[in-house]
């Protein structure tokens, strides 16, 4: 027999992140005949915001002084906002209709978990999709943004894997949750009264320092607004090591509260 | 059939919450053997297909497959298994060859491999003519089939089939049984559920009867009919205004057994011939009279008291 089925059986199982790329590989398949209007719908928004405020609002901004945003153009000042701003939003999306989809609609999951693939193996495969799209998307934002001169510092190719990173911490903490939910309904509410609200006040748009005081400690805890900061900072050629680490490490930290929620989340709902 | 069993089962319970779905059960399944669990909707066939399918931890007692632990093991086991399950969880957005590279994915097989398998499966599904094609438009017999073809992509050792043709009309259940018994002469050992009579009867050597998480019998289906049901059964039909006082009158007709159902009445005798004569003697005219064979759906009443399709 050709295969080590019969033969030889394997006695070892191979390591999980070798199941997480086969998943991985099923998302890409999918992904060949959706890419294209993928890509232009994810990006279509935040280049329209960049336009919009960056070049439009922007050119009232910079009449007024650039002194509340670092002395810098509007749009230099909103783009690497926009860009974390970006990967939160594709990432928020790919982690809500999609995981329910493939857990109810059509039971994609299943089909995974009844070959060697575990629930775990299923999640980190989706995430490693999820964190593809998001370095695509960021990567070719930010090469518009620096086309439209609103970049500062060659550091700001670092900004890439910032917002990735960005992307990846909501995406674990809410397909963590996804994975729990039997209907689509509250991931309206997720759009609506945290995926917004995140995006116009995590210092996507304007400097932290113009938030009522009582608001900026909130500010402060969102993810969005550590990755936006460092984003900015990178891009403006301003980022110190320090702040980075912070930043970082406060995203990485939150990432893997949601990885290991969503193991046992997954776990729970797969393995009934 | 070795003396090893593929799977061994000892007091075996899946509880959810306060609900036991399946209590105490033992079986085992030998290499080459069909197996099958029949038992109407919610008797816990399917919460004992999940969890030889290592997608569901047992709540306790013992369960073996392949001489491993499915907790401990699933990704080993899961390698030789071939996964029917109840619902397909086929990508309908790829077509059929796709469908069967992400799965054969799954297992780790190379390209080649899933190439050389695709042909040769689709083939035997007979869905080649469709390989290009997307899912979505299939019939659910072609559905169905596919799923089987792509359960077969590794090579499995074990099919396990919920429900395999539940849903499907009666021309595409017959594709479909034709399939898997030409599977079981290739030496495939099959286990499957059913809550159909004649799906048991057609494709198991061995089956159990389970009722409400417990197993109520087992044995090959001629077995079961021979211990639990006569050679023949008389099944009579009367206006529904006359149908109790029948009944009651029928009471004097020998009968090894009697069961008196909602729209019918059935004599459970060794010739049913010479009891209809034996009730028209009586002076007692049925609407329609049908004399035929003890089938599993009488072994099921017999155990139950209760109907298998409802």
């Amino acid at each position: 027999m050709a295969t080590g089925t019969a033969g030889a059986v394997a006695r070892r199982a191979p390591p999980g992140a070798v199941f997480a790329v086969r998943e991985l590989r099923f998302w890409l398949t999918d992904y060949r005949r959706t890419w294209r209007g993928s890509i232009f719908s994810s990006l279509l928004t935040p280049l329209l915001f960049l336009g919009a405020m960056g070049l439009g609002l922007g050119t009232l901004v910079n009449a007024r002084g650039d002194a509340s945003i670092g002395g810098v153009s509007y749009l230099t000042f909103l783009a690497p906002g926009l860009l974390a701003a970006t990967a939160m939003t594709t990432a928020v999306e790919e982690s809500t209709y999609p995981v329910l989809a493939s857990v109810k609609w059509v039971k994609t999951y299943q089909a995974a978990t009844a070959s060697p693939l575990r629930p775990a193996d299923v999640f980190h495969g989706h995430m490693l999709f999820v964190a593809l799209r998001l370095t695509m998307n960021c990567a070719i934002f930010l090469a518009v943004a620096a086309a439209l001169g609103a970049v500062r510092s060659p550091w700001a190719l670092a900004a890439v894997p910032v917002a990735v990173l960005t992307g990846i911490t909501f995406n674990a903490v809410i397909e963590a949750w996804a994975i729990t939910r039997t209907k689509d309904t509250s991931f309206a509410v997720i759009f609506r009264f945290g995926m917004i609200p995140l995006f116009l006040f995590s210092a996507t748009f304007f400097p932290i320092t113009q938030l009522p005081g009582w608001l900026r400690p909130v500010a402060y805890v969102t993810p969005l607004w550590h990755g936006a900061a460092l984003c900015r900072s990178l891009s403006l050629g301003t980022a110190t090591p320090g702040g980075a680490l912070i930043h970082v490490g406060y995203l990485a930290g939150l990432a893997a509260v949601g990885v290991a929620a969503g193991n046992r989340t997954y776990r729970r709902r797969l393995y009934v | 059939m070795s003396a090893e069993p593929l799977i061994r089962a000892r007091a075996l319970v899946k509880r959810f919450g306060d609900f036991i779905a399946v209590d105490r059960i033992d079986f085992e399944v030998y290499r080459g053997e069909a197996f099958g669990f029949l038992g109407p909707n919610g008797a816990g066939k399917s919460s004992t297909m999940r969890m030889i399918g290592c997608v569901s931890p047992p709540s306790g007692g013992e369960l073996s497959i392949l001489g491993l632990d499915p907790v401990a093991a699933g990704p080993l086991i899961r390698a030789r298994l071939g996964v029917v399950p109840q619902e397909d969880t086929l990508d309908l957005e790829l077509t059929v060859r796709e469908n069967l590279l992400v799965y054969g994915r799954y297992f780790g097989l190379s390209r080649e491999l899933i190439r050389e398998r695709t042909a040769r499966l689709l083939d035997f599904v007979q869905l080649s003519d469709r390989a290009r094609d997307q899912v979505e438009p299939l019939s659910g017999g072609m559905k169905r089939r596919l799923t089987i073809a792509r359960s077969l992509i590794n090579d499995p050792e074990i099919m396990l089939m919920d429900e395999p043709t539940t849903g499907l009309d009666p021309q595409a259940r017959h594709a479909v049984w034709d399939r898997l018994f030409r599977l079981k002469q290739q030496g495939v050992t099959l286990i499957l559920t059913t809550h159909y009579m004649d799906e048991a009867e057609q494709l198991c050597d061995r089956l159990v009867v389970m009722d409400r998480g417990k197993i109520a019998a087992e044995g090959s289906p001629r077995e079961l009919i021979e211990r639990y049901s006569t050679p023949e059964v008389l099944e009579l039909r009367f206006e529904p205004d006359r149908h109790q006082v029948a009944a009651e009158k029928l009471a004097s007709v020998p009968a090894e057994r009697r069961e008196v159902l909602a729209d019918r009445i059935l004599l459970y005798v060794t010739d049913g011939d010479d009891t209809l004569a034996a009730v028209r003697a009586l002076g007692l005219e049925p609407l329609t009279s049908l004399v035929r064979r003890s089938t599993l759906e009488d072994v099921f009443l017999r155990l139950t008291g209760r109907r298998l399709e409802d």
